[in-house]
């Protein structure tokens, strides 16, 4: 797919990829990038601003804050991101067989979505968090239900539409088998807006991810993560304003980025679109 | 001998429309037969139920049976039916723009019929699609087969869905309106590619359209719809040199000629009648200048003339 990278030829797509390539790479590399433990104390040094020892300076337990980001957006951006994989993978399932099968699984299907549709996403995630327990396989779960009903609305939308049109008309009348058709034509000509919207998904599920962190109900103490270090940094706002700001700016930069490349992704699929209907 | 294609009185309705009246039509070996009638006379609805496809669009035979090589499709399984298309009945649709699939190469879409039908290995299967689209006459068909749908032109597309059509090895092409949704100049060219691929291996092949000019320029016979009943079938050079319907003369006098006078270009005044509010007698009465009481009240049944059949109570009167 070449649209990924036209996106990154846009001057806010290619702003937008190099600030989301920082933080993944510092993600993964995370235990040979940070200079401290993420869980290493140190009282004496308590509440420091930013220094060359400690670059973002510490928290209140003297926890190099620089280390306890890099930890975080591991944290962070891995919940999400599998949370989202995981919501599109099950809604472009049940969106696919709902819309190729029609009857009551479709009306099933389309109740479920509706009735979940009417909630807001962190309400969900909330109760569910609730059922299933804090921690972060919790929290993971909790999002991706939270999200699955866009994606299952969206895929069946896609594969409705798509059943109409001519080419699957021709591959059927070539012998193709219902298989082939969902699997070569429908699925993969659904995949390019149900990936944008999965794109565009992930900065909410990052939000989302630090609001529950910011409860305490994402990964536990000592395990850093974004929404975690707010809610801590939360406190003491007057005595050690870095602590909550730095985790603040990463979710925000890292939630903007995501939205800029998502619509530099939409702008580079578009132009395809207009070439595809033009003779 | 028994025909490739043989339509028998096939009826066909779509919920409780009756749309086509006991359509006979037949199609043998290595005949061109062309299907001629205006927009909704029924022309793609009896390619639909020749493919068996007519499920797919809420529709079913309701009387009279369609057999093809002799095997009657109604008593075929599904997965003998979907056999049946592709390896043995090519089709051409309507509009190449959205034939292709927009998120497959070229290539890929033409490979998969004959690896599907024919049970190539891919890599002969490529050398297979080369070979086609170089018959069909497009240059540098290497590259074009690694092109998406989106970089063809209308014309270049409608070879490849004729591409797809042929790499089953089909006995027989159905061709729905090839040429409607194309330039004039590419009209012709797409025509003659298809005729002359046609005859070169002695294929069958059904030729559905409303331009009375292309069934003069390749059929060997044609059969004129109205109003999804018959109205006139037989040898093209007959029908052209005396149309027996009055329909059918209507629409040859469609054809602009050469050398024609301003002015004398004809066109049939109304329009096809809805399928749920059929005149009586004959359909196409309303629009008849022969038209006689007996017209407007009973059917005219299909009798023979010449090689072929009309249903008209007035065939041939005014030639």
């Amino acid at each position: 797919m070449i649209a990924p990278v036209r996106a990154l030829q846009r001057p806010q797509g290619g702003l937008a990829g190099l600030w989301l390539a920082l933080v993944i790479a510092a993600a993964l590399l995370a235990p040979i990038l940070s200079p401290y433990a993420f869980d290493a104390q140190d009282l004496p040094n308590a509440y420091r601003p930013a220094s060359a020892a400690h670059w973002l300076g510490t928290d209140e337990f003297g926890r190099d804050l620089l280390t306890r980001l890099v930890w975080g957006a591991r944290t962070s951006l891995s919940v999400a991101a599998t949370a989202i994989a995981i919501s599109v993978f099950c809604g472009m399932v049940l969106g696919a067989a709902a819309a190729w099968f029609g009857g009551w699984l479709d009306r099933a299907v389309t109740v479920v979505v509706d009735l979940t549709w009417s909630f807001p996403e962190i309400l969900i995630a909330l109760i569910l968090v609730a059922i299933i327990g804090p921690g972060t396989l919790g929290t993971m779960i909790a999002i991706s239900v939270a999200y699955l009903a866009q994606f299952t609305r969206l895929t069946r939308a896609q594969i409705l539409t798509l059943k109409g049109e001519t080419f699957i008309e021709a591959a059927r009348s070539l012998g193709a088998s219902n298989g082939h058709i969902l699997f070569r034509h429908l699925l993969p000509n659904a995949l390019a807006p149900v990936l944008v919207s999965a794109m565009l998904a992930t900065g909410d599920a990052i939000i989302l991810e630090a609001t529950l962190g910011f409860f305490g109900l994402g990964a536990q103490p000592p395990v850093p993560s974004w929404g975690g270090m707010m809610s801590a940094g939360s406190a003491l706002v007057f005595k050690a304003p870095w602590i909550i700001i730095y985790p603040g700016l990463a979710v925000a930069i890292t939630v903007v980025a995501i939205n800029l490349y998502g619509d530099a992704l939409i702008a580079a699929l578009d132009i395809r679109q207009k070439l595809r209907r033009s003779p | 001998m028994t025909a490739l294609l043989d339509l028998a009185s096939v009826s066909v309705s779509i919920g409780s429309a009756p749309l086509l009246d006991s359509i006979s039509l037949r199609v043998d070996r290595g005949q061109i037969v062309g299907l001629v009638g205006e927009s909704g006379s029924g022309k793609s609805l009896t390619a639909m139920a020749a493919m068996g496809l007519l499920p797919l669009i809420g529709g079913r035979v309701t009387g009279g049976n369609v057999r093809f090589d002799g095997q009657d499709m109604a008593l075929m399984t599904d997965t003998q039916r979907r056999v049946l298309r592709g390896r043995r009945i090519g089709f051409v649709t309507q509009n190449p723009m959205t034939a292709l699939d927009p998120v497959q190469r070229i290539g890929e879409q033409v490979d998969v019929v004959s690896r599907l039908h024919l049970g190539l290995p891919q890599a002969a299967a490529r050398v297979r699609t080369l070979d086609l689209l170089t018959q069909l006459r497009i240059p540098d068909a290497a590259s074009v087969a690694e092109a998406w749908p989106h970089q063809l032109s209308g014309g270049m597309k409608q070879r490849i869905v004729i591409a797809m059509a042929l790499a089953g090895e089909p006995d027989l092409i159905i061709a729905d309106e090839p040429t409607t949704a194309l330039d004039v100049t590419v009209q012709a060219q797409i025509i003659q590619i298809l005729g002359a691929l046609v005859r070169d291996r002695g294929l069958a092949l059904l030729l559905i359209t409303h331009d009375m000019g292309v069934v003069a320029q390749v059929c060997d016979r044609v059969a004129v719809l109205y109003a999804g009943r018959l109205a006139e079938e037989g040898p093209v050079s007959d029908i052209f040199a005396a149309p027996a319907h009055p329909y059918t003369s209507a629409l040859i006098g469609c054809i602009p000629q050469d050398g024609m006078a301003q002015g004398s270009l004809r066109g049939i005044p109304g329009a096809v009648p809805s399928a749920l509010a059929m005149p009586p007698g004959c359909r196409f009465h309303p629009r008849c200048e022969r038209a006689s009481d007996l017209c407007r009240t009973v059917v005219p049944a299909p009798e023979s003339c010449g090689q072929g059949t009309v249903a008209c109570h007035h065939a041939g009167v005014i030639a």
